[in-house]
C-alpha cells in the first residue's frame, strides 16, 4: 500500500477523502477511548458467555451462570420471608390478644393485615375499611358478628352465609312481604318503629302500632329495643349506622324481601398466620372490643 | 572574597509535564521525583504522619453514651440512619449540620488558599499523602530517582522482577489497610474486623474494601500526578482563589537570571550571572514534573519540595537561600521591580481574608449555639385520610392519628399523650387499652422512633364545625428539670353539619 498523503499543517495523514479541496484527516482516536473501546468488547464476549444473551425458539440461550431475574427475585422473597420467619412464627404461635399487648408484633401483624387487607378484602371493604351500602364499615363499633379480636377470627375463617363452610356464620331473615307473613300495612308500621329506633323522624301513630308487630316478629333476632343480637347476627337497629340506609323505603324494602350479603370463608384461601393478622388489623381500625368477661 | 567551590552535581532532569513539552496526543512519560531533604521534606512526613494516624485511629476511639447506643466516637451507621460524633449524635432529618461542616470546609479550603496557597494540595490532600507514603515504599525497594530510571531501562531479570513484585505487593497491602480502614467508619469497628478476618462480614464491606484498595493501589501507585493534572476539578477552582498576596512558590527570577552552569567562567569573562546554577535540582525533585522555573503552573500541587532542593544547593553554592521561596505575587513584582519587599503577616490582613474568616465563624458558630439548644424531642401527627371520620353507634364522630414520637435522648423516656381545643372527646390507643381515656403514657425506647395510632371521639354536638383545629400535647414525664413537650398542630374532622342528625 503506498503511503497516504500527509497534512502539511498538523503532520496527520489524510483518509484521501476530498470535498471542495477540503481534504479529510485521520486523526488517530484518544488512547483512553481506543482501550475503552477494546474493553467494551471483551466485556461484552464475557456478558454473552456469563449470561442470557442469544434468543432461541423457545427461551434464549442460559449463559454459564444461569441467570434469571426472576430466580433472583424469588430468592429476594425467600430472604424476606426468612427475615420475617421469626415473627411470623410467634404470629402462628401465640394467641391474638398477647400479639396485640407485644407492641413490635402488634405493628409487624397490623402491616402484613394491611397487606392482606388491600389484596383481599378492599373489594367489597373499600380500601379504608369504611364499606359501603351492604358492606359493613369495619371502623366503627357497630358490629354485626361481634368486634372482639376472637370474633373477627371467626368471621374471617368460617365467613358470612357461606354455605360451602358448615361452620359459616347464618343470620336468614324471612322475607316478610314476599312470603306474605306480615301485610304491607303492617310492614309500613314496623318500618315506622324502627325509624323511631334508629332516632329518625317517623310518624307517631303508625309506629305506635308497629311496636306490637315488633315485639311478635323481630325482637327474637333483634332484641326488644332494637338492641341487635350478635350471636344470631341481628343487627343493631337503634343507632344511627346502617347496614343498607336508614330511610324508610330502604327498610321497608328490607322487611319485605331481604338482602343477604355473603363473605367467603377465608381459612381454605389464606393461612392461618394471616387470618391472624387480618384480624389484629381490623381489630386496630378503631372499633375493636375487648371480651366480656 | 572566598573562593566558593562549586561542588553541586547538575542533573540531567526533563520536566516532562512542562508546557511546552507535554503533548495531549503522547503517551505518559513516568517521574522519578528524587528524595530531598529540609524544612518542608520534613514538614510534610510530620503531617503524613498525623494525617495517616487520624485516618487509620479514628474508628478505633471509644466514647461512652450509655446502654442504648453504641460507643464509637466517630461512626456513621448507616444501617440505623444516625451518625455518631463523639457528644453528638445526628439524625437524618438534622443532616444540616453536615451541609454546614461541608460549607465550613469549603470556605475554609477557601481562605486557606487565599491565605498560603495551595497548602491543601502539597500536604494535606489524600492523593499527596499516599502517594508520598507509596514512594516511600518505591524509593526503599528500588533506590533513589537515578537507580529507579536505571531499572526503569534495564531489561528484564530476576532481580527487577522480585523488586516489582514486593514493590507492587507492598503498594497493595497499604491500599487494602486504607480501604480496610474506611469502613470501620461505618460499622463497630471491633467486632466488624473480627468479622472480616472470618469472612463474616457483610459482602459490601468487601466490595468497599476491593473498590478502595484497587483506586488506592492505581492513583497512587500509578497515575499520581495525573489525578491532580486532568481528574481533579480543584486546581482550576484554586486558581480563582488565589491573588497577588497568596504564598505560592515562586523561582525568584529577578534573582536567579541569567542562569548559568559556569558562574565563575562568566563571571571572570565579566558577563552578569544570576544565582541559578541550572543544576535542575528542583527539578529532579519535583512530584509533578515541572521546571518551576517556568512560573506558576496549574500542574504545581506547591509541595515545596524544590525549595528545600534549591536551598541546600545555595548552601554549598554560598549563596543566599530563598531562590525558590513561598512567596506572594506582590513581593515578587517589588523585588522585580528593584526594591526590597518582605512577606509580613500583615499580607494575611486584607478584605478577602475577613469575609473568609468571618463566614467560616458565622457558619460555626451558628451551628454551634443550635447544637447546644436543639430538642431531643420531636414529634408528628398524620390524620387519617381514608376515612377521614367515622360515626361511632352512640352518634359520636370519631378520627384517626398517626402520632411519630422521635424520642432522640439516649435513654428510654415516657411520654404522656393528650388532645387540647376538643372539649369532652376520649381517646383510644391501638395496642393499648380499648377503653376511652383523656390521655395515654407512652413509652419510647431510648434513640427510637414509636409511631402510635390513636382514636379520638367527640361528640357531634361539641363540635361547631367541619373543622377544628385541634393540639397533640406530648409532655416528658418523670423529670425533675422541666420536662421536654412538644404541641403539634392537626384539625379534628366531622361531618358537614346540616347532615348531622
Amino acid at each position: 500500500m503506498e503511503p497516504r498523503e500527509k497534512d502539511d499543517i498538523s503532520g496527520t495523514e489524510t483518509t484521501g477523502h476530498e470535498w471542495d479541496g477540503i481534504k479529510e484527516l485521520n486523526t488517530p482516536l484518544p488512547r483512553w477511548w481506543l482501550w475503552t473501546f477494546y474493553a467494551t468488547i471483551v466485556f461484552a464476549l464475557g456478558y454473552v458467555i456469563a449470561y442470557p444473551a442469544w434468543p432461541l425458539v423457545n427461551g434464549a440461550t442460559p449463559g454459564i451462570l444461569g441467570y434469571s431475574s426472576r430466580a433472583e427475585l424469588l430468592k429476594e422473597v425467600d430472604t424476606g420471608r426468612t427475615a420475617q420467619s421469626a415473627q411470623l412464627e410467634k404470629v402462628k404461635s401465640l394467641p391474638l390478644e398477647e400479639i396485640r399487648k407485644d407492641s413490635d408484633l402488634l405493628q409487624f401483624a397490623v402491616a402484613g393485615g394491611r397487606a392482606a387487607f388491600r389484596v383481599n378484602c378492599i373489594q367489597c371493604h373499600g380500601s379504608g375499611a369504611a364499606g359501603s351500602k351492604g358492606y359493613p364499615n369495619l371502623n366503627d363499633d357497630d358490629w354485626l358478628w361481634g368486634g372482639t379480636l376472637d370474633q373477627i377470627h371467626t368471621t374471617l375463617q368460617h365467613g358470612i352465609r357461606y354455605t360451602a363452610d358448615p361452620d359459616t356464620r347464618q343470620s336468614p331473615m324471612p322475607a316478610f312481604g314476599a312470603d306474605e307473613i306480615l301485610k304491607p300495612e303492617q310492614i309500613n308500621d314496623v318500618a315506622e318503629h324502627v325509624l323511631r329506633l334508629a332516632g329518625q323522624t317517623f310518624e307517631a301513630e303508625a309506629a305506635t302500632r308497629g311496636i306490637t308487630v315488633f315485639t311478635e316478629n323481630c325482637v327474637a333476632c333483634h332484641g326488644e329495643a332494637g338492641e341487635g343480637k350478635r350471636e344470631f347476627g341481628g343487627p343493631r337497629l337503634a343507632d344511627p349506622i346502617a347496614l343498607y340506609a336508614a330511610d324508610k323505603a330502604t327498610i321497608v324494602a328490607q322487611v319485605t324481601r331481604p338482602r343477604h350479603g355473603v363473605m367467603p370463608a377465608w381459612n381454605t384461601r389464606l393461612d392461618e398466620v394471616t387470618i391472624k393478622q387480618l384480624t389484629i388489623y381490623v381489630h386496630s381500625l378503631g372499633g375493636g372490643e375487648m371480651p366480656v368477661p | 572574597m572566598v573562593e566558593v567551590i562549586n561542588t553541586v552535581e547538575t542533573i540531567d532532569a526533563i520536566p516532562h509535564n512542562s508546557a511546552a513539552r507535554r503533548s495531549l496526543y503522547a503517551a505518559r512519560l513516568k517521574i522519578h521525583p528524587k528524595r530531598g531533604s529540609g524544612y518542608f521534606r520534613n514538614l510534610k512526613w510530620l503531617v503524613m504522619v498525623v494525617t495517616l494516624g487520624i485516618y487509620y485511629v479514628t474508628p478505633w476511639l471509644r466514647w461512652d453514651r450509655g446502654a442504648y447506643v453504641p460507643d464509637q466516637a466517630v461512626l456513621v451507621d448507616l444501617a440505623h440512619r444516625r451518625f455518631y460524633f463523639f457528644f453528638i449524635e445526628i439524625w437524618p432529618q438534622e443532616f444540616y449540620y453536615i451541609a454546614g461542616l461541608l460549607i465550613m470546609a469549603g470556605i475554609g479550603l477557601f481562605l486557606v488558599t487565599s491565605t498560603i496557597g495551595r497548602a491543601w494540595c502539597g500536604y494535606t490532600c489524600p492523593q499527596t499523602v499516599w502517594t508520598d507514603l507509596f514512594l516511600v515504599v518505591e524509593r526503599w525497594i528500588e533506590g533513589d530517582r537515578n537507580a529507579r530510571i536505571k531499572l526503569d531501562a534495564a531489561p528484564w531479570s530476576v532481580s527487577k522482577l522480585w523488586k516489582r513484585a514486593s514493590k507492587n505487593a507492598l503498594w497493595l497491602l497499604i491500599a487494602v489497610a486504607t480501604g480496610g480502614a474506611w469502613i470501620f467508619y461505618f460499622a463497630d469497628a471491633p467486632t466488624l474486623a473480627r468479622q472480616f478476618i472470618t469472612f463474616q462480614a457483610p459482602a459490601v464491606a468487601y466490595a468497599t474494601v476491593a473498590l478502595l484498595t484497587a483506586t488506592t493501589f492505581v492513583l497512587a501507585g500509578y497515575l499520581r500526578e495525573q489525578v491532580c493534572t486532568f481528574m481533579c476539578p480543584w486546581p482550576r477552582i484554586q486558581a480563582a482563589m488565589l491573588d497577588e498576596d497568596s504564598l505560592v512558590v515562586t523561582y525568584n527570577d529577578w534573582r536567579g537570571e541569567p542562569r548559568s552552569r559556569h558562574q565563575k567562567k562568566a563571571q571572570a569573562a565579566g558577563e552578569k550571572v544570576g544565582d541559578c546554577v541550572d543544576c535542575n535540582a528542583c527539578v529532579a525533585v519535583c512530584p509533578a514534573g515541572i521546571d518551576i522555573r517556568d512560573g506558576q503552573q496549574l500542574e504545581c500541587i506547591t509541595c515545596a519540595l524544590c525549595i528545600d532542593a534549591c536551598d541546600s544547593v545555595m548552601e554549598k553554592v554560598g549563596s543566599p537561600k530563598g531562590l525558590i521561596s513561598y512567596s506572594t505575587l506582590r513581593t515578587y513584582d517589588a523585588h522585580k521591580a528593584g526594591g526590597l519587599a518582605v512577606i509580613g503577616w500583615r499580607s494575611f490582613l486584607r478584605p478577602r481574608t475577613f469575609i473568609y474568616t468571618a463566614i467560616w465563624m458565622a457558619v460555626g458558630l451558628a451551628m454551634f449555639f443550635s447544637l447546644l439548644q436543639r430538642e431531643r424531642l420531636d414529634v408528628s401527627v398524620l390524620n387519617d385520610r381514608n376515612p377521614l371520620f367515622v360515626r361511632l353507634s352512640d352518634g359520636s364522630i370519631r378520627n384517626g392519628f398517626t402520632i411519630k414520637i422521635l424520642n432522640m435522648e439516649q435513654r428510654p423516656r415516657n411520654f404522656v399523650v393528650s388532645v387540647e381545643g376538643l372539649p369532652g372527646n376520649t381517646m383510644t390507643m391501638t395496642g393499648g387499652n380499648v377503653e376511652p381515656l383523656r390521655e395515654f403514657n407512652v413509652d419510647v425506647e431510648a434513640d427510637k422512633l414509636r409511631a402510635i395510632k390513636v382514636y379520638v371521639a367527640v361528640s357531634p354536638l361539641l363540635l361547631r364545625s367541619e373543622l377544628t383545629p385541634i393540639e397533640f400535647k406530648v409532655v416528658e414525664r418523670g423529670t425533675e428539670s422541666t420536662p421536654e413537650t412538644r404541641s403539634i398542630s392537626a384539625f379534628f374532622h366531622a361531618p358537614p353539619k346540616e347532615t348531622t342528625p
